[in-house]
């Protein structure tokens, strides 16, 4: 693999910036004349907007404008969309309720923006916002999806009859019936899936730039796709043709989903500024993050598992309502559907799985995809189903697993997905040997004696990543392709850039994609430049997302080293007198095998710019461009174990340890990858233990500060124990899968299989907070009052 | 308005100011250090922390104002001549900032933590020290034995100095 190569802990080259105050996020950046937005927000779940008066707050000082919906509309700004179309059952589309950047009529969830201040300083805009009067007819509001489906129930969109946006399925109905109508033995159970906020540590922030005299936009912000960002406010919200809008995401501070969508605040910023004739800045703050940063997860699931007599699965049944809030934020819709009960089979030969998905508005902030996206929602589903189908069949709950793995590949489950390549048995044997499982009825007497109730909890997950084949996710709706491209240029002096439509917001691009570089020349990291996040330097590109940037992003810069190869080992040839197939490349330098004559990368780098002595009929330069397009999706996987002590006095959940087994394929730098599976795992046990985005039932936001909205600290989580297996992903040149994902995957059931163990009642929910496991261990304590 | 003058990084930097202009607002925008970040407004992320007079302070819940006269150190000043403060250079070494975003303030609270812990660090009184920073990003498993290994080195530094 060589210092640098495919498989090296390659120190990042990103950090020093980081480490010395020098990154540059979008709030770091300033423009001549800039002024700053400040938004009005809805302090109402649902209300009729009766008046605006901006009167006041226009004469305020410093301030430049203060701008409505009305104004917005009548410039011909468009409405934000939902980018992927779900039919339901009956052949119905989805039913898409209008959203406006800036609501002139009717808010549907509290912090929904109603009109924005532009004003000389950001101090001067917020005075202002708050002096801008909105008469507000209070309407009645929903926040649960169960409760929205009622006879009653407030209506959010005229569009969406019973708030219901789609009634989808998938999987064979009747052969699912079948197989429980033979079972031996079913497990039910109902599953909630708590709402969380994805909670990057940088808030979201804009800066718009329009320049008049070329009727040119330019915005900053923090995106993990800035292409499909710019694709997006040119296409559908008419902000300006593509060719007269540039969007940057320079460093950008964590996205975990939340930064893939185009938010209403993004797309004001664009028109203030050409409405202000100002460059105009906007940061939100932390509970403007909270209120309208697309949220995660939110379902609400009634699952049920037939085994026959030999304790094989032989059937699935899921019916799952999912929350999408009061909008469908842009790929809201394939959340719970395409990337969730595509995901039911789990690492299981499962013959029969149904799947029943209703999504519903309410009036809470819109739901979108939040790391793992669907997938830990599936993952959580199947994982407490098999931990409580094996306890209740009296069998271990590894064996349990074992016994329904699957085993031959490629694998065609009952919905959708065909897994390319795997080895379950591995993982879980490798994590059960990591995690002492044979050690544990040791430690859990020893516990006891301590008066602490020890318990250990498995998750054999599987995602779907990459997201993948272009015409496959057409099919299923999507409104864009999801390949990615790369270009790499070879300056004259041989140093190297790399483009790539991939987006790093914490995941060490310039690093990982550099190693590919240094790999196939043998040329120093050094010499490589990662460029990513500007749309005027790099062609097209989808971003990142879905643990993709390994496998299909790297895929492209793969290709296009392909391609510069070639035509360096041509040229090479040719200077070297020796024939095209006997030319390798070593070391930084291209060699003809088994002679003692070479050239130094850069000279051939040199040659190709020099034109003087080229192939005939070869263009000069060393310089090519890829697009790949995967012909599957990824299918990492693997095994998770918790370990827990609680104490049954106050019902704190202590984790004493954590193993992760993951097969990621292909890994290029094990060093992210682990910091990567750090963050996942923590993200998950936050879901776990800690998180929820609590509603009272007016639809206020009880949880929208870090005063109130648990985020996982240090001392709440421990140090991790890691290991990976390894069988190849065979769709892609490298084998990789991705691994962004798997930690937030695959640990949420790992915990809480983990409690129910240890206080041996399955009756908790997400977060199973001290509160919530103390009154399960009472509840569990009381005899039934029906025996 | 008012006109504060306060030594950034060993450089004395004078401003009017409003009254209500926070430390990091000052630093930023006045001083044009953008290292420091607001990651919350509610003094819970820690994102912001710089040392004033010597001592790890969230600088969002401070005035400048409050700080006329004082001596802030920010993330921009921890380097000395090119040469990185051994928690820097640890950060880099163990992995332990993915996005960056919490890593200025992360890295002041590390230094303060190690100053005001001269004997050394365990990863338990790591952990429970780290309770005003937030990380959504690493997990904070890098963090934390980056924060060891730097104190570790620093120990070693002033063993060797004595």
């Amino acid at each position: 693999m060589g210092a640098e190569g495919i498989g090296a802990r390659v120190l990042r080259k990103e950090d020093r910036r980081f480490i010395t105050g020098k990154g540059r996020y979008t709030d770091d950046m300033t423009a001549p004349g800039m002024g700053f937005a400040a938004f009005v927000r809805s302090p109402h779940a649902h209300a009729a907007i009766k008046s605006i008066d901006t009167s006041a707050a226009a004469d305020m000082p410093g301030v430049t404008a203060v701008l409505t919906g009305d104004q917005l509309v009548g410039d011909g700004v468009g409405n934000l969309i939902c980018g992927w179309m779900i039919h339901s059952k009956d052949g119905t589309p989805m039913k898409m309720g209008a959203w406006r950047a800036l609501e002139a009529e009717r808010v549907r969830h509290v912090g929904q923006a109603v009109a924005v201040v532009v004003a000389d300083t950001a101090a001067q805009a917020r005075d202002a916002a708050e002096a801008v009067m909105v008469d507000y007819e209070e309407l009645p509001a929903v926040v649960d999806a169960i409760d929205a489906m009622k006879e009653g129930a407030p209506q959010l969109h005229p569009e969406a009859e019973g708030n219901l946006i789609y009634d989808w399925e998938i999987g064979d109905e009747t052969a699912t019936n079948e197989a429980f109508a033979r079972a031996k033995h079913v497990t039910r159970m109902e599953i909630f899936n708590n709402r969380l906020v994805p909670n990057a540590m940088e808030p979201r922030a804009a800066l718009a730039a329009y320049d008049e005299a070329e009727e040119h936009y330019t915005l900053w912000t923090t995106s993990q796709n800035p292409h499909v960002a710019r694709l997006v406010l040119s296409a559908f919200y008419n902000i300006a043709p593509e060719h007269k809008l540039r969007v940057i995401a320079p460093d950008v501070g964590g996205g975990f989903g939340s930064k893939i969508y185009i938010y209403p605040e993004e797309m004001v910023c664009l028109w203030a500024s050409k409405r202000t004739g100002r460059p105009v800045k906007w940061v939100a703050d932390r509970t403007e993050a909270f209120l309208t940063d697309a949220h995660g997860r939110d379902h609400h699931t009634e699952a049920e598992m037939a085994l026959d007599e030999h304790n094989k699965i032989i059937g699935l049944r899921v019916k799952t309502v999912a929350n999408l809030g009061a909008y469908m934020s842009l790929f809201s819709s394939s959340v719970p559907t395409y990337l969730y009960a595509t995901l039911l089979s789990g690492q299981y030969d499962i013959p029969a799985i149904h799947c029943n998905v209703k999504t519903v508005y309410t009036n809470t902030t819109p739901v979108d995809a939040y790391r793992g996206a669907g997938r830990p929602e599936a993952t959580y589903v199947v994982e407490r189903m098999m931990e409580t189908a094996a306890r209740e069949v009296g069998m271990d709950p590894a064996e349990f697993r074992r016994k329904n793995f699957i085993r031959s590949f490629p694998h065609q489950t009952p919905v959708i997905m065909c897994y390319d390549a795997g080895d379950y048995e591995a993982s879980l044997d490798a994590a059960m040997k990591a995690a002492d499982y044979a050690g544990f009825g040791t430690r859990k007497a020893e516990a006891a004696k301590r008066g602490k109730l020890r318990g250990i909890g498995f998750s054999s997950y599987i995602e779907a990543c990459g997201i993948a084949p272009s015409q496959a996710v057409g099919s299923l709706g999507a409104g864009v392709g999801l390949w990615e491209s790369a270009e790499v240029r070879v300056n004259p002096v041989g140093t190297i850039e790399v483009l790539t439509g991939s987006h790093s917001h914490g995941q060490g691009h310039e690093t990982t994609f550099a190693q590919l570089i240094a790999d196939r020349f043998g040329v120093p990291t050094d010499s490589v430049s990662i460029v990513h996040g500007d749309t005027d330097k790099v062609q097209f590109g989808m971003g990142t997302y879905g643990s993709r940037s390994g496998a299909v992003g790297m895929s492209a810069v793969v290709k296009a080293l392909d391609k510069v190869e070639a035509k360096a080992k041509k040229i090479a040839a040719h200077l070297m007198e020796a024939a095209e197939g006997d030319i390798v490349i070593e070391g930084g330098e291209l060699k003809v095998a088994g002679t003692d004559k070479s050239l130094p990368f850069f000279q051939v780098a040199l040659a190709a710019y020099t034109a003087h002595n080229l192939p005939a009929g070869m263009e000069p330069g060393l310089k090519e461009g890829a697009f790949y397009d995967p012909t599957n999706f990824t299918f990492p996987a693997g095994t998770y174990v918790c370990e827990v002590e609680i104490d049954p006095d106050t019902g704190r959940t202590e984790i004493v340890n954590f193993v992760a087994a993951d097969d990621f394929g292909k890994i290029i730098n094990p060093m992210i990858v682990e910091g990567q599976v750090h963050g996942g795992l923590t993200q998950g046990i936050g879901q776990a233990l800690l998180e929820n985005a609590s509603y009272d039932e007016s639809g206020q936001l009880l949880t929208a500060s870090y005063m109130d909205y648990c985020m996982p600290r240090a001392d709440d989580v421990p140090s991790y124990k890691l290991t990976t297996t390894e069988t190849l992903c065979p769709g892609n040149p490298l084998g990789m899968k991705g691994c962004g994902e798997a930690g937030a995957i695959g640990s949420p059931p790992a915990v809480i299989n983990a409690i129910t163990n240890a206080i041996g009642t399955n009756e908790i929910d997400m977060p199973a907070t001290p509160e919530k496991v103390w009154r399960a261990i009472q509840a569990a304590k009381m005899p039934a009052a029906a025996e | 308005m008012a006109t504060v003058t306060i030594t950034v990084n060993g450089k004395k930097r004078s401003a009017a100011i409003e009254d209500r202009t926070l430390l990091v607002q000052f630093l930023r925008e006045t001083a044009g250090l953008t290292g420091t970040h607001v990651g919350c407004d509610t003094s819970q992320c820690g994102a912001c922390v710089v040392h004033v007079d010597g001592k790890a302070v969230k600088s969002c819940t401070m005035l400048a104002a409050q700080a006329d006269g004082a001596q802030v150190t920010t993330i921009e000043g921890l380097a000395q001549d090119g040469a990185l403060h051994p928690v820097q250079a640890a950060f880099r070494e163990h992995h332990g900032l993915q996005c960056g975003f919490c890593t200025p303030g992360m890295i002041m609270a590390a230094v303060d933590m190690i100053n005001r812990y001269p004997a050394g660090l365990d990863e338990e009184t790591i952990r429970k020290e780290l309770d005003g920073n937030i990380c959504r990003c690493t997990g904070y498993h890098n963090i934390v034995k980056a924060i060891k290994a730097a104190s570790d080195t620093m120990r070693g530094m002033a063993q060797a100095a004595e």
